[in-house]
């Protein structure tokens, strides 16, 4: 399996979301990551959905995708080629004797600290989902309590936009 | 409630025109109301919507009306548009299907919400397998309502999400002739299908303005009709080039109206042809082109002519299990032009070597213009060794069928006999089954249109309302519902509506008191241990005679049709005869027939094409080095 990201432009109505997470269930796709926001039009929507996939039957599930009614448009955002960023939010255990540790950490990892009291401290990292991991991997042995991750949102590199001119080449729109 | 009808000369053409961009068929004057397109105010959301099917050309809508929708039900006793009240939704959503298919124009039904709406899942996603154009409306309870669990209340949209085209959920009165035209325009373009708008009661009853044609704001929405001249370049290459050519022709061939091209395709080439179960009627059974049904049950020249040969052309035809078999086996020398509107079905089960993404009109008109070159630069095959090989399958291994040894009705040869008497201008649709088979293979189907049946979803009971929804869209021709007794029992309720509202369907009930093809599978696969297929009674006496549960003669009756039975070989003809004298009224006729007749040729369930069996135990030969 190799993880491909999706970014699906769709049109800001109800039910686009349950449509895509339905099709891709009873196709039995597996959703690693799903995140969905407003653009710069206010008549869409960004889903980015990163799916674990070999790319024959990646092409099948954009394939479906492009027949849903409200999906405007389909871009495969590969490694190089894009920016491709996740949000965290952890509570670490951090007591006076350990504190110093857990705010060194989030140094080295540009985290910032939100949130703080005498048991714990919750920080705020963004990056890949590497980047990300190796905060986490750190951050274990001194206790998470709790977190909260996004999931990746991805932007093309370079001048080029998904939607207006100089756009980026749609996946299989037709075979 | 005012309305303001406005002056405007031709607006009733400009109507008609639009409602024609819409559907994509011929509207005819009858179905567009005078008035429909004339601008109102102060309506409500009710009588826009009724002004939204007139304006969009609809004649008839098969429905049962309900709490939720009964707004809709006021204007519509006033409208130029038909109701025809069924007695099942499940009735209305196939009646619906069974008019598309016979016309080709889009199939409406109505049910409220609930139960109504819910009633309509089967046949939705039934015309959602088989492409149909189809517009269901729901009523739905009020908008203030919605999530709270309400009396009738069903998540009827996201119910459906699966098994239509598109559905919308109407949130605003003003909304309603976009909607409505955006669910026709879905329908009936692209790859047809299925949609659903669900329309709240209090959206119903709001006041509103009407005004048509709206503007359709669909922007994801660009089928590719267009086929790319490159590819079909490559096809017709491929194909002036094949030794061992099969024309693989699917609905999709019946859906874009293309049987003159797919004529003009067939002679050119001189390959064979085989069509599909959805696409019997598509190339006529005379041709000598045609070697007749491939797949599951399909003819073993069909079938063998797909597994040896080197060019597949498949139009408008999607790779179905029960036609490949099992796929890894299937036609493995064959190199594959695939032609569909739909670019997900292209390779989604085979590999297409030459992908064609297009309307098959187009598709098959531009491949016949390519192929012409390729013949004027002097490339024409010699397929006579071919066809040599072809012409002696289908003479070894010809359709048949052996009488019954208890001397019971065979029922392949009273399929054979109605197919003979009522003739290639009939309609026939027909139920999931046996009987369903036994009408593909021993009908002649001529001309497109005449076969209509169940294939993706295969709907047991499907039969008789697309009969009724079929002879309500073409009320001259007549319409034989080819039924088993196991589907008949689903809907034959809907023979009271066709009885009050005029609509003289003919009825065959293949009556072999078994669910017949289950208990062929049981006597093949589970050593004839018949659990649960029979469906009539012992005689109490031990009598070998079935104890009539319920006697159809009787139940036609009850229904206001006239009931006939048959029995025996010598009173078919007459029978048949008989029920095509009478056209005042629905015709049933009970075929009492033998329980143990098959469906032959065969290939079981997951099984290589190559292991067909042309009859029990009978696996044909093919001459060693013939192709």
């Amino acid at each position: 399996m190799t993880r491909h990201t999706l970014s699906v432009l769709v049109e800001n109505k109800s039910g686009v979301l349950a449509r895509v997470s339905a099709l891709f269930s009873r196709r039995g796709f597996n959703i690693e990551s799903l995140a969905v926001g407003p653009t710069e039009n206010p008549d869409l929507s960004r889903m980015t959905i990163v799916v674990d996939a070999e790319s024959q039957p990646l092409e099948q599930i954009t394939k479906q995708l492009n027949k849903l009614i409200e999906i405007i448009k389909i871009v495969e955002l590969d490694g190089g080629a894009a920016v491709q960023r996740e949000l965290l939010l952890v509570k670490v255990r951090a007591p006076l004797a350990e504190r110093t540790q857990v705010l060194q950490t989030a140094e080295l990892f540009r985290a910032r600290v939100i949130d703080v009291n005498t048991d714990t401290v919750t920080l705020e990292a963004t990056g890949t989902p590497d980047k990300l991991q190796a905060l986490l991997a750190v951050l274990a042995p001194l206790g998470i309590k709790e977190m909260a991750q996004s999931g990746t949102v991805a932007l093309g590199r370079g001048p080029r936009a998904m939607s207006g001119a100089g756009t980026l080449r749609p996946v299989e729109r037709t075979a | 409630m005012t309305t303001t009808p406005t002056e405007a000369p031709g607006a009733e053409t400009a109507t008609r025109e639009a409602a024609e961009a819409l559907t994509g068929v011929e509207t005819t004057a009858r179905s567009v109301a005078e008035s429909a397109a004339q601008p109102a105010t102060g309506i409500t959301g009710a009588q826009s919507l009724v002004r939204s099917l007139e304006a969009v050309g609809v004649d008839v809508v098969f429905g049962i009306p309900g709490g939720a929708i009964l707004p809709l039900y006021d204007p519509l006793f006033d409208s130029k548009v038909r109701h025809v009240l069924v007695r099942h939704e499940q009735g209305a959503g196939h009646a619906a299907t069974g008019y598309a298919q016979a016309t080709g124009r889009v199939g409406v039904c109505m049910a409220t919400s609930g139960p109504g709406a819910t009633n309509l899942v089967t046949p939705l996603a039934d015309a959602y397998m088989d492409s149909v154009p189809v517009v269901a409306i729901t009523g739905q309870v009020p908008s203030a309502a919605i999530g709270t669990d309400a009396f009738q209340e069903a998540d009827i949209r996201g119910i459906t999400m699966p098994i239509t085209k598109h559905n919308f959920l109407v949130t605003h009165a003003a909304e309603i002739p976009q909607r409505i035209a955006e669910a026709f325009h879905l329908a009936s373009t692209g790859r047809p299908g299925p949609v659903l708008v669900d329309v709240p009661k209090d959206v119903l009853q709001a006041i509103t303005d009407f005004s048509w044609p709206p503007r359709l704001d669909l922007p994801g929405y660009k089928p590719t009709t267009r086929p790319h001249g490159k590819q079909v370049r490559e096809a017709a290459t491929l194909i002036a080039r094949a030794t061992r050519p099969v024309l693989y022709v699917g609905g999709g061939v019946l859906k874009a109206q293309a049987t003159e091209e797919l004529a003009e395709l067939a002679e050119l080439t001189g390959a064979p042809v085989v069509t599909t179960l959805m696409a019997r009627g598509a190339f006529p059974d005379s041709s000598p082109q045609h070697l007749g049904m491939p797949g599951m049950h399909g003819t073993v020249a069909a079938v063998t002519a797909l597994q040896k040969s080197d060019v597949i052309v498949a139009l408008g035809a999607r790779f179905d299990d029960r036609v490949t078999g099992e796929l890894s086996s299937f036609a493995p020398e064959a190199l594959v032009v695939h032609a569909d509107i739909d670019p997900a079905e292209i390779g989604k089960n085979r590999k297409a070597d030459v992908p064609i993404v297009g309307d098959a009109k187009e598709t098959i008109a531009q491949l016949v213009e390519a192929l012409r070159s390729e013949h004027a630069a002097g490339r024409t095959p010699d397929l006579a060794a071919w066809w040599a090989s072809l012409d002696d399958w289908r003479q070894r291994y010809p359709l048949g069928y052996d009488w019954p040894e208890d001397g019971a009705l065979s029922p392949q040869y009273v399929i054979e006999r109605l197919g003979a008497i009522a003739g290639p201008d009939a309609i026939y649709t027909s139920g999931v089954g046996q009987h369903q088979m036994w009408a593909a293979q021993f009908i002649r189907y001529e001309k497109p249109g005449t076969w209509l049946n169940s294939g993706g979803l295969g709907t047991m009971g499907y039969a008789v309302p697309a009969a009724m929804g079929a002879k309500y869209g073409c009320p001259e021709t007549t319409v034989w519902a080819i039924d088993g007794d196991g589907c008949f029992q689903m809907t034959n309720q809907e023979l009271a509506t066709c009885a009050i509202e005029g609509i003289p369907i003919k009825v065959a009930v293949i009556n072999n008191g078994n669910l017949g093809m289950v208990r062929q599978w049981q006597t093949l696969f589970y050593e004839g241990r018949y659990s649960n297929t029979k469906l009539h009674a012992q005689h109490p006496d031990g009598s070998p005679k079935p104890v009539r549960i319920p006697d159809f003669v009787a139940l036609a009756e009850a229904l206001g049709c006239v009931g006939l039975r048959c029995e025996t070989k010598d009173d078919v003809d007459a029978v048949i005869e008989k029920a095509m004298a009478i056209n005042d009224s629905p015709v049933v006729i009970d075929f009492t027939v033998g329980a143990d007749a098959q469906v032959w040729p065969m290939v079981a369930a997951g099984a290589s094409n190559d292991a067909i069996l042309a009859a029990r135990d009978l696996r044909p030969v093919f001459g060693e080095g013939q192709v």
